[in-house]
């Protein structure tokens, strides 16, 4: 069974390259998977039907399972018994017969082909699998992949607007009942233990009887749902009709032989052992005898023969979940022949209305007359699935019908049954009688003459076209003839609802021919004249009709539901989602004040009682705070975007202040260089924004935002004070210490914590490092990373960042003179004290400024290297290192520019930030190879000639990434921020230059004088 | 366990302040903010630790509740290096706004507002479609879309369109889903 599976969808996988191969015709060699498995399926008769079907005891059948989830008790678990073997004869059946069809339907030149074989062919083996799963969940992905295929196939014509909605309507509705049924399947197997299906039919009877009898009657009732949804039963008929916007071959397979024929299959499934739970047969009997009725009624009133057709196979759904729910032996054997029945019958015709439409161009019964004539062939193949529909003998459909209204009336002779016994099977007779005028009514719509009409037009048909109907037809013809063989596939299941101890075969009865006369031949007579009658009759039916009005109509609710749905979804989404940030903060931040301060209030717990204001250790800790809240104060008032900035360092720096008086000094010197940095970054991020920092709200919601910001605070405080009062343990951190000197080998704590104990933790970190440099490069340079600027030999002197005289005309201003002042003693005939800054402006240079660069860059340089190695026993490490080093690139970058700035660093941030992650994961993997541990730290002793004794830890080597990433990230920075950024102000100047020419500049120095001087 | 009420207080200060610079438009504000409420949680995280230490630089004689809490500072050491990252990446944004926009402040997403104003007639879904009796049309019956198709032959079928009328044919013809465009289309027909 795997294998039939596998090669159905290995062939549907590969199916869009056959076609576009070989066109249309590679539906043949698509049908040729089904056909094959057919006869798979039939040399399998002997081993399904092998042991003798025992009553009450184990079901006979063929199992394979392959495990798949154990953790969830999900396993590819296949069962083949006598259900499935015949709803398979169906499947494939039908299935292959259809695939031969559409290789004649279809035209080459149609779009999409391709997809469509392919999801056909997939259909057929999902619902093969369907019916062969043995385990409840494994069916269920059957089950939806049906459904996901029929949207796919019903929606096949793309470009129509009916295709696609109804495609998205069965979609709804189906799934919609899928999920229901989830429910009621997970309920069932947690109740049962098992989801093995063949297991908990066994436990039925325990189940239904025991303590949790009433989850499993509603888990029962859930997974009817699904059922009737798959299977358009009232309510949900109404997806159905509308399904016949798919292409015919579709509507044949899917919505007459196979996808809907699912609902059906799962109560023949559960029947034998849930259909004596107390809400099975009131929705069994009720729904389907409703169905019946409407499918019937609404099917004489349409005028296409496709939803004719349509509404009679929903009328005949109704019937069949009647006849398998009913939970009788001798219905289950009705109920199986009539499902084999039906299923020869409704494609046979799906099949000669798809050749009507392909042939005249049209399904309507008021355009069509005369086709008889055309095509006397077409016409008998259509007359035998009509008759064996209204259950004319000596027809597959008569023999199923005359057997069903034997289990009715058996059923209704039965005292357990009381009145609902009468009352189901004349409503089942009043169906058959529905069920013969509309068989009746689509045969003279689609081919008799009509007086007043046109003769239709209509092609000739070719053989192979017809030749899928025909053999149907043939098959419904020998089904009637003999049916012995049906009777012998279907008795092992029928066997399954007799009681231990009783003849099976009794019990069930057998299909046959001929019965002798019975009451139910009188039903059956009484059918055919009152059918009669109604066809004859059927211009009063239709005034009678026209005067009733409008049922409930199940698409107008379905859209009304949709529609409500969809106003509902706008109307939340218009009230939540405003677009405004602003509105969004302020309801997440209420909340999120709100609600503790509500739990810290109804709770009332008194204040921790060890609270302080100065800690004895270092009181200056107050004189501090008091200086951050006055620049946090100074910084929200601030209206000019600098100082902002600036109040906002304050506050930084006095936190740095904060961590060396609580004793962290590795925590104040690295808050000290991010703190400078950031500062050197927003100047440069920012020179080119108004200095105005404008307030657009226009302080309209000042007060809430205030209300907002100080709830919030006080939130924080008193949840802290709480948490930290609540705390009970020993801090883990108390091992620490010992922790780091013995196992880390270092006296640092803190810097061992990061590179050894929480090891992992700072590798994530500097991955996010990492990223975000990328990130800052990629928001300023859109495009690569700016190593390829040039190299500050091919810069010519003075050029960078020259500023343009503002004056207009010959008068100059003051600016300008200043301009020539600075210009004349910037210029400098010496050597340049830094490699690139004889590229700078004149203007912009400033002598002091590299001199002393020139002084500390390299001093820097080194103490970011002492600090990186000694960071490991003192102060310092990776981070504050890198932050060092970082600091020296940008001191050198603000006295030289960004050429200065490149001949700094001749390597590419992109390249460092990788050689940091490289490094630090080496120092990770390295151990495990090692035989050791993730990050695990070797201890190393040796002498070196000139530093003597040397301890080396080898998570040092992890720090060295850290550092270099630290490096790449502030390299990036400086590069985005400063240099990019100079470049696109110098471009900018050049595009819209204030002066035309500055040659009439008076007191311009043109560069070549300092070039000169140089000389 | 000891609480500092100074540290707290700093940090309640530190978090209203910042809490209002975010609730801010202007991009600046917002990141000034941010990095306020970055430097409150740190000091939270701080006030963890307890009373004030020493440096958390072993030494054997030291036993190890005399240190201050290094597990603390080894987890702002990191918040303070990443909001670094993410300072210099909003920075990032805040110019490439000015260059794109010459705009510092968070717009109003008007796309938002769009959905808010979505009109409950959908033509993917509301539209009425006629009946159609062919997949090989050779013609094509207008119809009040009731599964019957009630309309005589040749009759302008139309259809009520949210307030106008439109063609069946035409608003059958309608193929971009979930669209607003339900402008009634040019007497020529063909929709879009």
């Amino acid at each position: 069974m795997i294998t039939v599976l596998a090669v159905h969808f290995a062939v549907a996988a590969v199916a869009p390259f056959l076609f576009r191969k070989f066109g249309r015709n590679s539906f043949y060699a698509l049908a040729a998977v089904p056909t094959a498995s057919f006869v798979w399926l039939i040399l399998q008769h002997g081993a399904v039907y092998s042991e003798a079907p025992q009553a009450g005891g184990a079901a006979p059948g063929v199992s394979e399972v392959l495990p798949w989830i154990p953790e969830l008790k999900i396993e590819f678990a296949f069962r083949m018994d006598a259900l499935a073997w015949v709803m398979s004869l169906l499947v494939l059946g039908v299935g292959a017969l259809v695939l031969v069809y559409c290789a004649r339907y279809f035209k080459d030149k149609d779009d999409y082909l391709g997809g469509f074989g392919a999801q056909l062919l997939a259909f057929a083996g999902a619902m093969f699998g369907l019916v062969t799963a043995d385990d409840l969940l494994l069916m269920f992905i059957f089950w939806e992949l049906t459904t996901v295929l029929s949207y796919l196939l019903i929606g096949y014509a793309r470009t129509r607007l009916s295709a696609r909605r109804s495609a998205l309507q069965a979609l709804i509705v189906t799934t919609a009942g899928g999920l229901t049924m989830l429910v009621g399947l997970i309920v069932l197997g947690f109740n049962a233990g098992t989801y093995r299906l063949s297991a908990i039919l066994e436990q039925a009877p325990a189940l239904i009887s025991g303590p949790a009898a009433g989850a499993v009657a509603a888990a029962v009732v859930l997974i009817l749902v699904g059922a009737i949804t798959k299977s358009a039963l009232v309510p949900f008929h109404f997806w159905l009709p509308g399904a016949m916007a798919a292409p015919t071959p579709v509507s044949a397979y899917l919505h007459a032989a196979a996808m809907v024929k699912a609902g059906i299959y799962l109560v023949a499934r559960l029947a034998p052992g849930f259909a004596e739970t107390p809400y099975w047969l009131p929705v069994v009997l009720g729904l389907g005898l409703a169905t019946m009725l409407v499918g019937g009624y609404r099917a004489l009133r349409q005028t296409d023969i496709k939803l004719i057709l349509a509404y009679g196979t929903v009328s005949q759904l109704g019937f069949l979940t009647m006849v398998v729910g009913l939970g009788e032996p001798d219905a289950a054997l009705a109920g199986l022949a009539l499902l084999l029945a039906h299923g020869l019958f409704k494609a046979t015709l799906f099949l000669v209305v798809g050749i009507i439409d392909h042939q005249a161009g049209t399904r309507d019964i008021r355009k069509l007359s005369g086709v008889f004539r055309s095509s006397r062939a077409l016409a008998i193949v259509a007359a035998i699935g009509a008759a064996s529909m209204a259950g004319i003998p000596p027809l597959a459909g008569f023999v199923a019908k005359e057997s069903v209204f034997e289990a009715f009336v058996h059923y209704a002779s039965e005292p357990a049954a009381g009145l609902w016994g009468p009352v189901i099977l004349i409503g089942v007779v009043l169906g058959s009688i529905l069920t013969f005028a509309y068989s009746a009514r689509f045969m003279w719509g689609a081919f008799a003459v009509k007086p007043g009409v046109d003769p239709t037009p209509f092609k000739p048909i070719k053989p192979a076209f017809l030749a899928a109907p025909a053999i149907l037809s043939l098959l419904t013809i020998a089904y009637g003839l003999w049916p012995v063989p049906v009777d012998g596939w279907i008795q092992p299941y029928a066997a399954l609802f007799v009681p231990a101890g009783e003849d099976p075969a009794a019990a069930a009865g057998h299909l046959a021919l001929w019965h002798g006369v019975t009451p139910a031949l009188g039903l059956t007579a009484i059918t055919f004249a009152l059918g009669l009658v109604m066809f004859y009759g059927r211009d009063a039916v239709a005034r009678l009709q026209g005067l009733v009005p409008g049922w409930i109509d199940g698409d107008r609710t379905y859209q009304l539901t949709i529609g409500a749905l969809d106003d509902i979804a706008v109307w939340i989404t218009g009230r939540t989602q405003r677009g405004s940030l602003y509105f969004y903060l302020s309801v997440i931040l209420s909340v999120a004040f709100a609600l503790p301060l509500t739990a810290l209030l109804l709770a009332n717990k008194p204040l921790p009682a060890d609270l302080y204001f100065i800690d004895p250790n270092s009181p200056l800790q107050i004189v501090v705070g008091a200086g951050i809240v006055i620049g946090a104060l100074a910084a929200v008032r601030a209206n000019k975007r600098f100082l902002a900035v600036l109040m906002v360092s304050v506050t930084g720096y006095g936190i740095a202040l904060m961590f060396a008086l609580q004793g962290a000094p590795d925590l104040a010197l690295t808050q000290m260089l991010v703190e400078t940095i950031i500062l050197v970054a927003f100047v440069l991020a920012m020179r080119s924004l108004p200095a105005e920092l404008r307030d657009r709200t226009g302080g309209r919601y000042r007060v809430v935002r205030v209300i907002i910001g100080a709830a919030f605070g006080i939130t924080m405080v008193f949840a802290a004070i709480y948490a930290l009062g609540a705390r009970v343990a020993a801090p883990v951190s108390l091992e620490f210490p010992q922790l780091a000197y013995e196992g880390g080998g270092g006296l640092n704590i803190v810097n061992v914590t990061l590179v050894d104990i929480r090891a992992w933790d700072t590798f994530g970190e500097i991955a996010v490092l990492a990223l975000a440099a990328t990130g800052v490069a990629s928001l300023i340079f859109v495009r690569g990373r700016g190593d390829r600027s040039p190299a500050s030999a091919s810069v010519a002197e003075g050029t960078v960042g020259r500023r343009k005289p503002r004056g207009t005309g010959r008068g100059s201003t003051r600016d300008d003179a200043a301009l020539a002042m600075s210009r004349r003693f910037a210029a400098s005939s010496r050597d340049a004290w830094l490699v690139a800054g004889r590229t700078l402006a004149p203007e912009r240079r400033s002598i002091i400024f590299e001199v002393v660069t020139r002084l500390i860059f390299h001093s820097l340089i080194v103490f970011s290297i002492y600090l990186l190695l000694a960071g490991h026993n003192l102060p310092g490490g990776g981070f504050a290192g890198g932050l060092t080093a970082g600091l020296a690139l940008t001191i050198r970058y603000l006295a030289g520019g960004r050429f200065e700035l490149r001949e700094a660093t001749p390597v590419s941030a992109g390249a460092l930030l990788g050689i940091g992650l490289a490094t630090a994961a080496a120092s990770g993997v390295v151990p495990l190879l090692l035989g050791g541990q993730v990050f695990q730290t070797a201890i190393l002793e040796f002498w070196l000639p000139v530093f003597g004794d040397i301890k080396f830890v080898t998570s040092t080597i992890f720090d060295i990434g850290v550092y270099i990433v630290v490096v790449g990230l502030a390299l990036d920075v400086l590069r985005s921020l400063g240099a990019e950024i100079d470049e696109h102000f110098e471009e900018h100047f050049e595009e819209h230059p204030e002066e035309p020419s500055d040659n009439q500049e008076p007191g311009a120095i043109p560069a070549e004088t300092t070039a000169k001087g140089k000389a | 366990m000891s609480v500092n009420l100074t540290l707290l207080t700093v940090m309640g200060a530190l978090y209203a302040c910042g809490i209002y610079l975010i609730l801010e438009r202007s991009l600046t504000r917002v990141l000034l903010g941010l990095m306020m409420l970055t430097n409150a949680t740190n000091l939270l995280i701080l006030t963890t630790g307890g009373y004030a230490g020493l440096a958390p630089l072993f030494s054997k004689d030291t036993a190890p509740g005399d240190y201050n809490d290094p597990l603390p500072q080894a987890l702002i050491l990191t918040s303070i290096v990443i909001s670094f990252a993410v300072t210099a990446f909003m920075l990032g944004i805040i110019y490439r706004t000015w260059v794109l926009a010459r705009e510092d402040e968070i717009q109003d997403d008007a796309e938002d507002r769009r959905v808010a104003k979505t009109p409950s007639f959908d033509v993917e879904d509301d539209s009425v479609i006629p009946v159609e009796t062919s997949e090989f049309p050779l013609t094509m019956l207008g119809s009040d879309g009731q599964s019957v198709s009630d309309t005589p032959d040749g009759a302008d079928a139309t259809v009520k369109v949210a307030d106008r009328k439109l063609d069946a044919e035409v608003a059958a013809s309608e193929e971009q889903p979930g669209s607003l465009n339900i402008t009634p289309p040019n007497k020529e027909g063909g929709g879009q």
